[in-house]
């Protein structure tokens, strides 16, 4: 406690080291094993649900592929970076009400909602990051908590688009004027092929030299300086690619559910994003996507059992945190 | 008349910053001290408040329901710690954050269960009913008096003990650095029992003091933990001190806030639009306030010496 | 392989276990779905529509209009994106006829969509906004409470027959709070001398309270549903100013806040389109077994929702079944059953034409509060949105 571990600085254990035995030299399917098999499950879902209930289960996967994706974007900063964001729901907001704003105004296609997706929560992301990369540790969880609400605050007041109640949109967004998004088959791939985007992305930029140095401040940010890398300006770099790939999962969610809330950038939610990537296991990148959906998943299958789900779902967190270091991919690598 | 608004509103961001205090206090004393992020401190604010509801009405008197309810919360504090928190404090702090919110989640159902969804009702004590005339035309709600005159008075035995007792000294030096007070010899973890069944004694305190007035709900506990949270980085970790006034700033920027922004914002622009963005602003003052103060001060106020 | 073969075998078995507690596909020949929000702080208002809508199933003998019915409740925990999965589910899994629900407008926006295009009958037994009444109004989309704007026109009615001059404006500030402070001036001609919008959720009104008092005003009106109406009622009383401005309110003195008011809202005002006390045929009957079963007096989001379930029972009897959409909506559309609330019908746009009513606070022999009627304000009173509204006439 002497050094950098005050309690201002927030204490995040480094994660267990990364795909346990297989080396980097190991073929390409047998290091993202993991990865594989979820996309590989996701890709023959919609199969699956064939068994009953197809629309429910697809919309049940989306929204579990989506809540990956933003989760995805925090374990960059808060699994690589230590850099715990309390307003990461801000992002995904940004990315419903560019959507919803833009169709509110009759531009329906897709490329220009997704410009203005990646421009805006860029653009947050580098204002809102550059003040508050300054601060540390649980003061930074606090700061991007204030610019959360903020966000949150905003949208609750944009009377002409709703305000609380949220806006609904009239369509999905047009693809070179075409609705071919309307068919949920076509917009499941397309959430998917997403993911595995984003996903691929991800790993590239972690295994980068940018990854490297990231990874160094979190460790030691002193000593990253002495060796001549300025760690704001990495930091600086992953939080605005975090905020654009939330952003992109707010584009999605938008477009899922065809109706934009104020509800969905709530500090609450900015929780549950956390909580999913702690659940699931941060800073290794599947652990985000099991997380996710085993939050959404459980929850369904609880709810189904009784009404009073929270009564078991709290104490399985609880369970969780206590002894399952690394969340339940390092539970379940431990075990391995 | 507007110097009297003025006046009601300034005794109204008192009475809300004390309240924040008492919960504010328990929480940055856990933080300071422990390293531990309790999310859960929040339902130990509701849990009083039930509490105070369930022994108000076993014993028909407010009075009697509340000297209950303090050593209730504060045995649930204890039982707390003892089954789940103790086993966190070598966690890091995500998992705490995973864990504690885990405990919301059961607990905030948990009271549902027990006492139903819908809002409770606590009578104000009898003595208490009404209101006081300050001055000729200014009245002001006894009960409200009364919750800024307790909350001061636990303001004034926090300095007491936090100052001028042995425990106290301990949990000072604890929160400047826990390591070396445990390499003295100190046992850190009946310390850290101490701290954490006095914070949640006090969260408790705050429930049952705002049950009168506030309605006793599940959850009503997750919205004042994220405005403490916001009290005691304003504040800086580990201070009291610097958790009392961030509380009463944060009390009387809030409230004042509400009421004034957009008269002020009237001065600048059209009344129709002055009124809209004043609605805006308003519920984000606290938030642009902390926002700037730790831009100026990334520790907040008065940052504990280490 | 082993680890793919694994995880992938976790993910599919997860997927199949949300379904998995389907029941058998049933020979049942009638499902609803009953989707409201049951968890976090409104819980109480959908548990009451959950429990009224039961009762009338309870007491019909499991049947609608003699065809056996399941009921499948789900929880929409007041979140737009949940509710989309739920009522996927109600609409996919369990292959619901009928939606009912939900309590909240912004929840009715996230699943109204979907069940139309699902072509399945919804009925929202409490939410009614604007936005469905007019020009997007649709055959499968009916509403048995009211349109969300009436209930604060009776008391912009009740103020303006009450010759008051100057009226205060406390409500919380979203949509619904905006479109109940303009509903109460559509009636009210005099002037307005504060209008006030206080954060959703805001629980402490001193400072509101504090500008009351300091203003006079001739009276306040307000709309403060759930734990908001239970602390501005008692607050209100604290400050003591019951006694010195009439307090008019909609939503926020009612069957789901009273336990927590008690005395402190006697002498004040909302309206309503029922109350326990009314004297309609089967009324007494409902509320003395609503008491019996759950402990609680009624409230108008039980009250809904029991002549919801009524509604669907005379409708499915007279269509002969449920099987035949088209009958079943024309049989809907005639709401030739008893209602608890006496006169009943639906407007062109599907949202009814009914009676309203000044309501003030008793307390029962039992001990516990309800609201009484005091007076009749508007007589088959249907909405000003109907008119844009293109189905029927």
């Amino acid at each position: 406690m002497l050094d950098t571990a005050s309690p201002a600085a927030a204490k995040v254990a480094a994660p267990p080291p990364e795909a346990g035995a297989t080396s980097a030299r190991a073929p390409l399917i047998r290091r993202e094993a993991l990865a594989f098999a979820l996309f590989a499950f996701f890709a023959i879902a919609p199969a699956i649900a064939q068994v009953g209930a197809e629309g429910y289960l697809l919309s049940l996967v989306i929204r579990a592929m989506i809540f990956a994706i933003a989760a995805l974007s925090l374990d960059l900063i808060l699994g690589y970076g230590a850099l715990v964001s309390f307003g990461h729901a801000a992002f995904v907001g940004i990315g419903c009400y560019a959507v919803g704003i833009l169709m509110a105004h009759s531009v329906s296609d897709l490329f220009v909602q997704l410009l203005a997706t990646l421009l805006a929560s860029a653009l947050f992301a580098l204002v809102t990051g550059a003040i508050s990369l300054r601060t540390k540790g649980v003061y930074f969880i606090m700061i991007t908590l204030a610019f959360g609400q903020m966000i949150y605050f905003l949208t609750t007041s944009l009377a002409a688009y709703g305000g609380d109640d949220g806006l609904t949109l009239p369509s999905r967004s047009a693809v070179f004027g075409t609705d071919v998004l309307e068919n949920d088959l076509v917009f499941y791939y397309l959430v998917l092929a997403c993911l595995v985007g984003v996903y691929a992305l991800l790993r590239a930029i972690v295994g980068s030299r940018f990854g490297r140095v990231l990874r160094g401040t979190r460790e030691n940010p002193v000593r990253m300086q002495a060796i001549g890398y300025d760690p704001y300006r990495y930091q600086l770099v992953a939080y605005v690619i975090a905020g654009m790939i939330a952003g992109l999962s707010g584009f999605l969610l938008a477009n899922h559910i065809e109706f934009v809330s104020p509800a969905f950038i709530s500090w609450q939610r900015s929780g549950e994003l956390i909580i999913m990537v702690v659940l699931g296991g941060m800073g290794t990148l599947v652990g985000p996507i099991v997380g996710a959906m085993s939050f959404l998943f459980l929850e369904e299958i609880l709810a189904r059992i009784t009404q009073d789900w929270k009564l078991i779902f709290g104490p399985l967190l609880v369970l969780v945190a206590l002894f399952a270091r690394g969340g339940i991919l390092g539970f379940f690598r431990r075990k391995a | 008349m507007y110097t009297t608004l003025i006046l009601v509103q300034t005794l109204n961001g008192l009475q809300f910053g004390i309240i924040l205090f008492l919960i504010a206090a328990g929480l940055t004393l856990v933080f300071g001290v422990m390293d531990f992020i309790n999310l859960a401190h929040g339902v130990q604010y509701m849990i009083g408040a039930y509490f105070a509801f369930a022994f108000t009405s076993w014993t028909g008197s407010f009075g009697l329901g509340l000297l209950l309810a303090l050593p209730a919360a504060l045995v649930f504090g204890l039982l707390l710690e003892a089954l789940v928190f103790r086993h966190l404090y070598d966690k890091d702090h995500l998992e705490q954050v995973l864990a504690t919110f885990g405990i919301i989640l059961f607990l905030n159902q948990g009271v549902k269960v027990v006492w139903g969804s819908s809002p409770l009702f606590v009578p104000v004590p009898e003595f208490l009913q009404g209101s006081i005339v300050l001055f000729e035309g200014f009245f002001y709600p006894t009960y409200r008096l009364a919750i800024i005159g307790a909350g001061l008075g636990v303001a004034a035995l926090l300095y007491v003990l936090v100052n001028y007792t042995r425990a106290g000294m301990l949990v000072r030096a604890g929160a400047t650095n826990a390591k070396m007070v445990s390499a003295l010899g100190v046992d850190i973890r009946r310390l850290f029992m101490i701290v954490f069944g006095f914070g949640a004694m006090l969260a408790g305190f705050a429930g049952a003091m705002v049950a009168p007035i506030l309605s006793v709900e599940p959850g009503m506990g997750d919205n004042l933990l994220i405005l403490a949270f916001v009290v005691i980085v304003i504040g800086g970790i580990g201070s009291i001190r610097g958790a009392f006034l961030a509380a009463l700033i944060i009390g009387l920027v809030d409230t004042l806030g509400r009421t004034f922004a957009g008269d002020v914002l009237r001065l600048f622009m059209d009344p129709g639009a002055a009124s809209t963005v004043g609605r805006a602003v308003a519920p984000m003052l606290i938030y642009i306030l902390m926002a700037a103060v730790l831009f100026f001060r990334p520790a907040g106020l008065f940052p504990v010496k280490r | 392989m082993t680890r793919f073969t694994r995880t992938f075998a976790a993910a599919t078995l997860g997927l199949l276990a949300t379904t998995a507690l389907t029941h058998a596909q049933s020979t049942d020949p009638m499902k609803v779905g009953v989707i409201v929000t049951l968890s976090g702080p409104a819980a109480s208002l959908g548990e009451q529509a959950r429990d009224g809508f039961q009762l009338a199933i309870d007491q019909l003998g499991g049947e609608l209009g003699g065809v056996p019915v399941e009921v499948v409740v789900a929880d929409d925990e007041q979140k737009p994106d949940v509710a989309l999965t739920r009522v996927n589910g109600l609409i996919e899994r369990e292959d619901v006829d009928v939606v009912v629900g939900p309590i909240f407008s912004n929840i009715l926006q996230a699943i109204h969509k979907p069940v139309m295009d699902a072509d399945r009958i919804l009925i929202s037994p409490n939410a009614g906004p604007s936005s469905y009444a007019g020009a997007e109004c649709n055959p499968n989309f009916f509403v048995t409470s009211y349109q969300n704007d009436q209930v604060h026109e009776v008391m912009g009615r009740v103020a303006q027959d009450r010759g008051y001059e100057r009226v205060f404006i406390l409500v919380p500030n979203y949509q619904a709070g905006r479109d109940s402070a303009a509903g109460f001036k559509r009636h009210f001609e005099g002037e307005i001398v504060d209008e006030v919008y206080t954060q959703l959720g805001q629980l402490d009104f001193s400072a509101e309270l504090a500008r009351i008092a300091a203003m006079q005003p001739d009276a306040l009106f307000t709309f403060m549903p759930g734990g908001m109406g239970v602390n501005l009622v008692r607050q209100y009383n604290q400050a003591g100013l019951k006694d010195r401005i009439p307090f008019l309110s909609a939503f926020t003195v009612d069957e789901s806040t009273l336990p927590a008011q008690q005395d402190a809202a006697m002498g004040m005002f909302g309206a309503m389109t029922w109350a326990p006390d009314m004297d309609t045929p089967g009324n007494a009957e409902f509320v003395a077994a609503y008491i019996e079963k759950y402990g609680k007096v009624p409230g108008s989001y039980a009250m809904q929702a029991y002549d919801t379930a009524m509604l669907l029972d005379a409708a499915v009897e007279a269509a002969g079944g449920a099987d035949d959409q088209e009958a079943l909506l024309e049989a809907i559309r005639t709401a030739d059953f008893q209602s608890l609330r006496g006169d009943f019908a639906f407007n062109n746009n599907q949202y009814p034409i009914q009676d309203f009513y000044l309501v003030d606070i008793g307390q029962r022999e039992d001990g516990m509060y309800q609201t009484q009627i005091v007076e009749q304000v508007f007589d088959d009173y249907g909405d000003v949105y109907a008119s844009e509204c293109q189905m029927g006439g």
